[in-house]
């Protein structure tokens, strides 16, 4: 008999797999430089990780519905150059709650054409990250935007100060995965969400308002990208238009990586958030072993495929199989 | 037949799973030219056995032997080339490529410089073709045949290598009676060519009809092999479930109640038209026809998931409107859809959240699914409806298909429906399961509730049935009452023109 099967411990390690292989690049970067354990440095990669994940945490929703959203990265830039533009115009107190408006808007406006008329989400999304990129640029003028008194206003309190000794963006990022963590295990709209993404059929023909749930994903993602946005603004009260570029992948990888399937219907927050803070902690690695720094992204990348196989071999039962 | 060389032979086949002993030294043969039905309840390890077969698993223990040749099968593809060929329920066909090039897929035949010789193609498929007598060419688009005529493509497929045993799985599943007529022939001819053909199927009639010899599997152990010219029903089903199942008719004998559903001149464009029939409480109204009648087609516009071009549905004599799946629910409706895996369940959900799906918006403590009464639901219909699993924690996807039905049902019997729609309660369910449903369903009926069911078997029709209503072609040809109908009256009514299409 051919050996096609894994073995005990093969099995094992592949339905870890990301786990194992994260625990291996931990005791490596561990050996490999001695700061890498340091609670400073561990405070600093889950502060860095928290603009990423508050992003990741909507994208969760998206995805479990068995949805992509690749706009993300592009409306974070939009919210970011928004609110640091109205800022100067009508005050911080209203500039935030502007700018969550008009990022819930935009989520409103794909999960309308991705719920209720059924369009295919990658294609959407896509198109949304190109056009909301034009709308920022046109929004700015192309300019970048900066506060004017940096030193006088309140509104960098989200993104660089403590609270109770922790950074506050680490604060909204853990009570933001709370909230939404239990929304999606233990309400009725998170049971929708799974039952939509795992077989949207089945969930109309019980009864489920598909397109309305589809929809409010959306919003739950626009709402975390308004959020992101605030937090990448307050930290450095000034910004490029293209502050977000390029985040859609590595957010859609946080999540995947935590183990969401994107055929929808599985995958929870707490794993993305694992997923965000394996992410953040081997760029971190990397950076401290001194890789150079655009290195990182082919080797990052690397590491994501090469995790999502395991995972994947483990779900067969098999490395390879000649049917999915 | 006794001194031939069987065409292929399962000797002492075993085959566990983590906890199961999937298959106990199951032995059997196929000779030359002999149709042989498999058979078993679901989860007695027929699916296990062919993939042991087609190379997908690995036995423990145990020999294949094709011919005389004992062979290790380590993959599908080494299963073909050894002249074992499947016949898939469900079809694997590029829907977008012709006939031919489904048929030669990987092997097209080749000119220089690697081009395909399309001629050679053709006319190599229309031989095929010419073999199996069917109404189509080569150079057909696979995506524009009827599911029975993309049936026929698989098998020209099987036809192409040197077919030692052909495993047909469930062929008839979706098949009309006129399409199953070509299908028969065909397995005719390959018995005539000296082919071995395992057949496997739940349904007695084609059993009776087609087969030799029937081997039945129960609990993953060989029971036996009946030559089928010296067997009943009642013989193969006791062999199967271990012990007799009651299969007579069955009209009501407690009071029937008032009209809770009135259908008047309902249409729905080219599906259906002027159909009109009432359903009272305690009653339960068969649907009988061809598949494509428009029985379907009407349960989906009674629960919201069609719009109906004209006429009116009462409900306990009130008119109304259903806008959506939401609102059927709403308004007391239930719809046990006929694809249970796409359509009834998520596959990926466990057996508590698919049972409470409907009503997990009405299920709450504060914010939160109210997940004690979730479970006391589950409970409470496990108990009622007999449904065999480990536990709610269990995914509805490991369960057996009689076991997944019940979960559907029991779904919307815990939202306490004033209406309940079957659309074919028995699919692919085993013996044992699909009278424990039937009984379900006149229980359901003796409680008070008003029942259709849909069903294209008919014996399950005229089971359960108290009045039955024969479709043709997306109109009401007759409603019979259970005195009135006989088998021949219902052929009848729903064939049609069917006896001219079948010629």
């Amino acid at each position: 008999m051919r050996p096609s099967n894994l073995s005990g411990v093969g099995t094992f390690l592949a339905k870890q797999g990301i786990l194992v292989a994260f625990a291996l690049f931990m005791i490596g970067f561990t050996i490999a430089n001695e700061r890498f354990l340091d609670p400073d440095n561990i405070m600093g990669v889950i502060r860095s990780s928290a603009i990423l994940g508050v992003m990741a945490l909507g994208v969760t929703f998206v995805v479990i519905s068995g949805n992509l959203d690749l706009s993300v990265g592009s409306m974070m830039s939009f919210a970011t150059i928004v609110v640091l533009d109205l800022h100067d115009k009508i005050g911080p107190t209203l500039a935030i709650p502007s700018m969550y408006a008009m990022v819930l808007c935009l989520g409103a406006l794909i999960g309308f054409l991705v719920g209720y008329l059924k369009l295919n989400s990658l294609i959407v999304t896509l198109g949304m990250l190109s056009a909301i990129h034009g709308l920022t640029l046109t929004y700015s003028g192309g300019k970048n935007m900066d506060i004017a008194d940096k030193e006088g206003t309140w509104f960098s309190v989200f993104g660089q100060s403590d609270a109770l000794g922790i950074p506050v963006p680490i604060l909204i990022f853990a009570l933001l995965a709370s909230v939404l963590g239990l929304a999606l295990a233990k309400t009725p709209f998170g049971r929708k969400v799974y039952a939509v993404g795992g077989n949207g059929t089945a969930a109309t023909f019980s009864g489920i308002r598909r397109a309305r749930v589809v929809f409010t994903c959306y919003l739950a993602s626009a709402f975390c990208v308004g959020t992101a946005g605030l937090l990448q603004a307050s930290r450095s009260l000034g910004s490029q238009n293209t502050v977000g570029q390029g985040l859609e992948l590595e957010v859609l990888a946080a999540v995947i990586l935590g183990g969401a399937s994107l055929l929808g219907g599985s995958g929870t927050i707490f794993k993305t958030v694992i997923g965000v803070l394996i992410l953040g902690f081997i760029q971190n690695g990397l950076l401290l072993v001194g890789l150079q720094f655009y290195a990182q992204y082919v080797v990052t990348w690397i590491i994501i495929i090469l995790a999502v196989w395991l995972d994947i071999a483990a779900k067969r039962g098999k490395l390879w199989s000649p049917i999915a | 037949m006794s001194n031939q060389t069987p065409a292929l032979r399962l000797e002492g086949i075993v085959k566990t799973f983590p906890g199961v002993r999937a298959l106990d030294k199951v032995s059997f043969s196929v000779m030359p030219g002999e149709v042989h039905a498999l058979m078993g309840e679901n989860g007695a390890g027929k699916s296990t056995l062919m993939k042991v077969l087609g190379g997908i698993y690995q036995p423990e223990e145990g020999r294949i032997i094709v011919g005389e040749q004992p062979v290790v099968m380590t993959s599908p593809l080494q299963a073909k080339a050894k002249g074992i060929v499947f016949i898939h329920q469900e079809l694997s066909l590029a829907e977008e490529l012709t006939v031919a090039e489904n048929i030669y897929l990987g092997e097209l035949p080749k000119k220089s410089f690697g081009r395909v010789d399309w001629q050679q193609l053709y006319a190599q498929t229309d031989e095929i073709l010419g073999r199996l007598k069917v109404g189509f060419d080569a150079k057909t688009k696979v995506g524009d045949l009827s599911i029975a005529n993309q049936q026929m493509v698989e098998i020209a497929r099987a036809l192409t290598v040197e077919a030692k045993a052909v495993i047909f799985d469930e062929p008839t599943a979706s098949l009309t009676d006129a399409e199953k007529v070509v299908l028969f022939d065909v397995i005719e001819d390959l018995k005539a060519h000296g082919v071995g053909i395992i057949y496997i199927s739940h349904r007695m009639e084609e059993i009776f009809k087609i087969t030799d010899r029937i081997s039945v599997l129960r609990d993953g152990h060989y029971r036996g092999t009946l030559t089928t010219a010296e067997t009943d029903e009642d013989e193969i089903t006791q062999l199967m479930i271990g012990r007799k199942l009651d299969l007579s008719r069955n009209a009501s004998h407690h009071e029937i109640g008032d009209i809770a559903l009135e259908v008047r001149n309902l249409s729905c464009g080219k599906l259906f038209r002027n159909i009109s029939f009432d359903v009272r409480r305690g009653e339960v109204v068969g649907f009988y026809g061809l598949v494509g009648a428009g029985r379907t087609e009407i349960a989906e516009t009674l629960f919201g998931l069609r719009e109906p071009s004209g006429g009116e549905i009462l409900l306990d004599g009130q008119p109304t409107v259903i806008h959506s799946p939401a609102d059927a629910i709403a308004k007391g409706i239930s719809l046990v859809p006929e694809d249970r895996k796409g359509q009834g369940l998520i596959l990926g959900m466990n057996c508590r959240d698919n049972m409470t799906l409907p009503q997990v918006s009405d299920l709450k403590a504060g914010p939160f699914v109210a997940e004690g009464a979730e479970i006391a639901i589950f409970d409470q219909y496990r108990d009622r409806l007999d449904i065999r699993t480990p536990g709610w924690k269990q995914l509805v996807g490991n369960l057996s298909g009689g076991n997944q039905q019940k979960i559907v049902i029991g779904k919307w019997l815990s939202m306490h429906p004033n209406v309940l729609i079957v659309d074919e309660p028995t699919r692919g369910i085993d013996v044992g399961s699909k009278s424990e449903i039937h009984n379900l369903i006149r229980e359901l009926a003796s409680q008070g509730y008003a029942v259709i069911v849909i069903s294209s078997e008919m014996p399950e029709v005229l089971h359960v049935s108290d009045r039955i209503v024969a479709m043709f072609s997306g109109k009401i040809i007759r409603t019979f009452t259970s005195e009135e109908v006989t088998e021949d009256n219902l052929i009848q009514a729903i064939s049609g023109i069917t006896s001219d299409k079948a010629a």
